[in-house]
């Protein structure tokens, strides 16, 4: 029996079947959504490997200094943004809105940080010469390919912030479940996945030699 | 999502004024009319455009009188420019494609009765599921737009090949603005059925009636749910190639567009993409997409013939387990959409098998309708008609598809009105078949009033025989090797075609001007139809154990219980012939 259930028709376990899955339909929903989502990553990253892999001229133009120490310093901003966020979730569930308010603050700072951190490395670039249609080393696919991908991305980090703070107010003020707080977190650790398919593919593949 | 979160906090209460009651409802049976209603506006749009196409195909140089009032350019003087026939074309493909076929049986009939036949008081997310009708509206108003703008309608076609549509006012009238437009509408688009395919699902999986075990959901209810599941998909892919495209239009990029390219004199500003990668994008979600036409469409059909029938089908298990096997094996078969592409011919033997595979599926649902007809006795309405002319359209269409499954034969045949009529069978034809059935059987429960029968059947035997007339010609005029996407014919070669040209344009002309009978029966009915009981079609599903219409929360605030599945037709029951899903009553055998 599930929570929404349980609102949506203002009734008791026995009046509904089970949910195969046994959770509440919005955390189904936002499994499905992450499914779907994940299908939209892949077609953009299927992409990009077609075009790499078809381009003779494809560069390596990331150093390890200071570009990948960027990259890993972000990442492990990111990774911790999913510890805050589970802590949030289990705070929220404990009933302890004062913690859960703190951890979901910490995640969205460290989001921002993130966010931050990742549009100096875009104007570190554009002021080297890339842009979405050329590149001071090869084919222009490179940053076509590099901004669009790195900008859904950072389109989902800045969404989910904004989503956590909805969450994390109208969690504070009663007005939303831990059930929404546990949501927001799946979508959360969500984005820090694709980013872990962003680091080796966009950058790590394309190291200067 | 906010917005999710907030309507599952409450049931909504009984609509009030006119905005909540019928424009902005958060009621999945409204919602239901209106993607219909949206669905009957763009099938009669894409009728006349088809209409000014067979026309302007006999007759070239005749005049239609008013065209030029739309496009100043694209018919001056009242003649259609080959440009403009392309054009026409491409909105034709388009409208009919995502909103009829799509709209429809799916999100249409779907929203509807999907919540009705699981017993539950609506969707998971009634407000997802407004938003996703008004999304949908406003791609439908983005796309008709392009008619007005100076430049008209793209010319790309509705699978918008790059380069051209990727390269902008240098390809072609249309290409400008027109094809932003399309891009931009299709996302919006993909955008609306991702919310309601994500409802779908939640909905089927959570929301049942007790008893409602998923196995004993109507085979309807079955198809929405693999459908949706192929949509969620499905349109995320979409989704972004349409962004791809867009920035490829707007942004510089060159993601589809190749170096070097040479348009209208100009050498383009853009290199190193690939055409291709459009088509792999574009496929991977277009031939999922037309398993989300004709799934709805195989449910409904074997919905109402499980009921006209007055006996279960041979299997209702199998026909789910095919419709599941169907909507995995589309996910591997879209190169066969790019046999000529030059696509690695290698490659075209890898598709052609999954290709083949999948009429495995398709056959076995056939053979069982088929089988299921002997010794049947089937009631004689217009429902049950249409969804036996589904089911000639569905055999009659596929099997031209075994033919283009294999690249050999494609080759010859791809940019040939075989491929024209091979779809228009399978997959136009018959779906609008099974929406038709959908219609005359639900609507009853839809309006509270019965449709006119007679109408009725006149409407289906002017429509099957018209059907047949227009698009069995296409297959000999492919075979020929009359190519496709031409807006005349005037060498040597065609004008020992013609004849077959003028007869299917009067066909299709005359098969137009049948579904006039069925909007008049379809309005009048709806004020002065025969009052419907809430069971006029002798069913078991529980949307016959509501009245029609349904309350605005379809049980009355009661939580119906299953004992049964759908398919209790033929057992002596209390109610004659069949067993309701909420009859308690025992069944031997069951």
């Amino acid at each position: 029996m599930s929570e929404s259930e349980v609102t949506l028709h203002g009734a008791g376990g026995a009046l509904i079947e089970g949910s195969p899955y046994g959770i509440p339909s919005r955390k189904l929903t936002m499994w499905l959504f992450i499914i779907s989502d994940a299908i939209t990553f892949g077609a953009l990253l299927f992409g990009y490997g077609y075009l790499r892999t078809a381009s003779s001229d494809w560069p390596a133009p990331f150093r390890f200094n200071p570009s990948i120490l960027n990259v890993m310093f972000m990442t492990f901003i990111l990774l911790t943004s999913s510890l805050t966020m589970l802590g949030g979730v289990d705070a929220a569930k404990a009933g302890d809105k004062a913690k859960a308010r703190r951890f979901l603050w910490s995640t969205m700072l460290l989001g921002v940080i993130f966010a931050g951190l990742h549009i100096r490395e875009w104007i570190g670039l554009i002021d080297e010469g890339v842009s979405l249609f050329q590149n001071p080393w090869g084919s222009p696919l490179f940053g076509a390919t590099f901004f669009s991908i790195t900008g859904l991305h950072l389109l989902h980090v800045t969404g989910g912030v904004v989503a956590i703070a909805v969450v994390s107010r109208g969690f504070s003020r009663g007005k939303l479940t831990a059930g929404h707080v546990e949501a927001t977190g799946l979508y959360w650790h969500f984005v820090d996945l694709v980013w872990m398919f962003v680091v080796p593919l966009v950058y790590l593949l394309n190291l200067a030699r | 999502m906010e917005e999710a979160l907030k309507s599952q906090d409450h049931a909504h209460a009984p609509a009030e004024g006119f905005l909540r009651k019928y424009v902005f409802s958060l009621d999945h049976k409204v919602i239901g009319k209106q993607y219909y209603a949206l669905a009957l506006a763009a099938v009669f749009i894409g009728m006349v455009l088809s209409w000014l196409m067979r026309f302007h195909l006999v007759w070239p140089n005749a005049k239609i009188p008013g065209l030029e009032l739309i496009a100043k350019t694209g018919a001056p003087g009242g003649i259609i420019t080959p440009e403009y026939y392309l054009s026409l074309l491409t909105m034709h493909g388009t409208l009919m494609v995502f909103f009829v076929l799509t709209n429809a049986p799916f999100a249409g009939f779907g929203n509807y009765f999907l919540p009705i036949q699981i017993g539950a008081e609506d969707m998971a997310f009634p407000r997802f599921n407004m938003m996703s009708f008004w999304t949908t509206f406003v791609a439908f108003v983005v796309l008709v737009t392009a008619f007005f703008i100076p430049d008209g309608p793209p010319i790309s076609g509705w699978t918008a090949y790059a380069p051209l549509s990727a390269i902008g006012k240098d390809a072609g009238p249309g290409l400008g603005w027109g094809q932003n437009l399309w891009v931009i509408s299709i996302a919006i688009f993909c955008i609306g059925q991702l919310l309601g395919s994500l409802n779908f699902i939640a909905t089927t999986l959570d929301l049942r009636a007790k008893g409602m075990t998923l196995m004993r959901m109507p085979i309807s209810t079955w198809a929405w749910f693999i459908t949706s599941s192929i949509g969620l998909l499905a349109f995320a892919v979409l989704l972004p190639a349409c962004l791809l495209l867009l920035l490829d239009r707007m942004a510089g990029t060159s993601f589809f567009i190749p170096s070097g390219l040479v348009v209208s004199d100009r050498l383009q500003n853009h290199a190193g993409g690939s055409p291709l990668l459009w088509q792999h994008l574009f496929w991977f979600f277009g031939h999922p997409e037309v398993y989300i036409a004709i799934l709805p469409a195989v449910g409904i059909v074997s919905h109402v013939l499980t009921n006209s029938l007055r006996k279960p089908l041979l299997s209702a298990k199998v026909i789910i387990y095919s419709m599941m096997s169907i909507g995995f094996l589309s996910w591997m078969v879209w190169g066969h959409h790019m046999f000529v592409s030059g696509m690695n011919p290698f490659s075209s033997l890898l598709f052609s098998f999954p290709t083949l595979t999948i009429t495995i599926p398709a056959t076995i649902i056939t053979l069982i309708w088929l089988g299921s007809l002997y010794g049947a006795n089937i009631q004689i309405t217009t429902a049950s008609f249409f969804a036996l002319g589904f089911i000639s359209m569905f055999v009659s269409g596929g099997v031209s598809g075994f033919f283009l499954a294999q690249p050999s034969i494609d080759i010859y045949l791809h940019a040939t009105y075989f491929v024209v009529g091979h779809f228009h069978m399978v997959m136009g034809v018959a779906a609008i078949f099974a929406i038709f059935s959908g219609t005359y059987f639900w609507f009853p429960k839809m309006t509270g009033r019965m449709m006119n029968e007679t109408l009725g059947m006149l409407h289906f035997w002017i429509t099957f025989v018209g059907t047949y007339c227009i698009f069995m010609p296409f297959h000999y005029l492919g075979l020929v090797g009359n190519v496709r996407r031409y807006a005349s014919f005037v060498d040597d070669f065609m004008p020992a075609l013609m004849p077959v040209h003028k007869f299917i344009t009067i066909a299709a002309l005359t098969t137009g001007a049948a579904q006039f009978i069925f909007f008049f029966n379809l309005i009048h009915s709806r004020f002065r139809g025969k009052q419907a009981t809430a069971n006029p079609w002798r069913g078991t599903s529980l949307e016959w154990s509501i009245p029609s219409p349904p309350p605005w929360n379809n049980f009355g605030g009661d939580h119906p219980v299953v004992y049964h599945d759908a398919h209790q037709y033929g057992v002596k029951g209390s109610t004659g012939d069949f067993v309701m899903q909420t009859s308690p009553e025992q069944i031997l055998n069951e």
